[in-house]
């Protein structure tokens, strides 16, 4: 079916500079270990995972120029996945 | 193959692409659930993991992040290049991108043999001494990253396979949702890394 006459192309030079993007969050990653952040590590090493992966889902997985219906549906399922960790840590740390 | 004696077959390509995205889900509740094993344990034995985690090798995991984030941008791109029309550039694209996946696997593949060489692996007389929640570090290292290697094979047939689907015609401008859903894959294969990679590596 033709429906799809006109499909969103993705320039060459919008994936260089996510790529660009998400090498630096990398560097910032790694480099934020050897401060001293105690328990805040993991929440800022989770914090720049989310952004890098957001980056790689809305660009490169094409979910910023889909149909909405994709970004609910991917949604969904993080919300989904973070009522599991919390449901669980809600019994783990109150046994 | 859209058309049979002048009857059309109905391509859906949003439905195709809805078929991978679902699929898409079941594998991030697979990887979900084992990181949330993860987190459990790490709860509940910090001190180990902490000391587990620092015999891990930062250059390695940092390198093969690059790798895959890398190849993700050029498989990518190899859609750009035949939604332009781009045979050649899109098929040298997947070839990068199955080249890089390679990388990352010969990585992997030195980075165990030293933990081997080292007698650091499930079930290992050496395992068997060390603290519980080392056990379980190592345990959950090993399998995660061994599933994942696996995806990351996988990911590299399925790309081989459409690779040669594009050199002889058969994903074309206007009919790629095979190449779009292999992409979609391999962008799964390095989100999966991103969120490995800061917790087993980086949170020391």
């Amino acid at each position: 079916m033709a429906e799809n006459n006109h499909q969103h192309i993705t320039s060459y030079s919008t994936f260089a500079k996510i790529l660009v993007t998400l090498l630096a969050l990398t560097f910032i990653s790694v480099t934020a270990v050897h401060l001293e952040l105690g328990a805040w590590s993991v929440g800022i090493a989770l914090l720049i995972a989310s952004v890098k992966g957001t980056l790689v889902l809305m660009y490169f997985m094409h979910l910023k120029f889909d149909h909405p219906v994709f970004r609910i549906m991917v949604a969904a399922v993080i919300l989904l996945f973070a009522s599991f960790i919390i449901l669980t840590f809600v019994d783990y740390l109150f046994r | 193959m859209s058309e049979i004696a002048g009857n059309h077959i109905h391509r859906d390509d949003i439905g195709s692409k809805l078929g991978m995205w679902l699929f898409i889900f079941t594998e991030l509740l697979l990887f979900g659930g084992l990181f949330l094993v993860y987190a459990v344990y790490r709860e509940l034995y910090s001190e180990d993991f902490h000391y587990a985690a620092m015999q891990l090798n930062v250059v390695f995991g940092t390198v093969n992040t690059v790798i895959l984030l890398t190849s993700s941008m050029t498989v990518a791109m190899s859609i750009t290049a035949i939604q332009k029309g781009n045979r050649t550039l899109c098929m040298w694209l997947i070839l990068l991108t199955i080249i890089m996946a390679f990388a990352f696997l010969v990585n992997k593949y030195f980075e165990w043999g030293i933990k081997f060489e080292h007698h650091i692996y499930p079930g290992s007389s050496l395992m068997f001494q060390f603290k519980h929640g080392v056990i379980l570090f190592f345990g959950l290292y090993f399998f995660m990253t061994g599933l994942h290697a696996f995806h990351v094979i996988v990911g590299m047939i399925l790309l081989t396979v459409i690779f040669f689907r594009v050199k002889n015609g058969h994903i074309t401008a206007e009919r790629n949702v095979l190449l779009e859903n292999g992409g979609l894959y391999w962008h799964l294969v390095d989100l999966i890394w991103i969120f490995l990679f800061p917790l087993l590596y980086l949170v020391t």
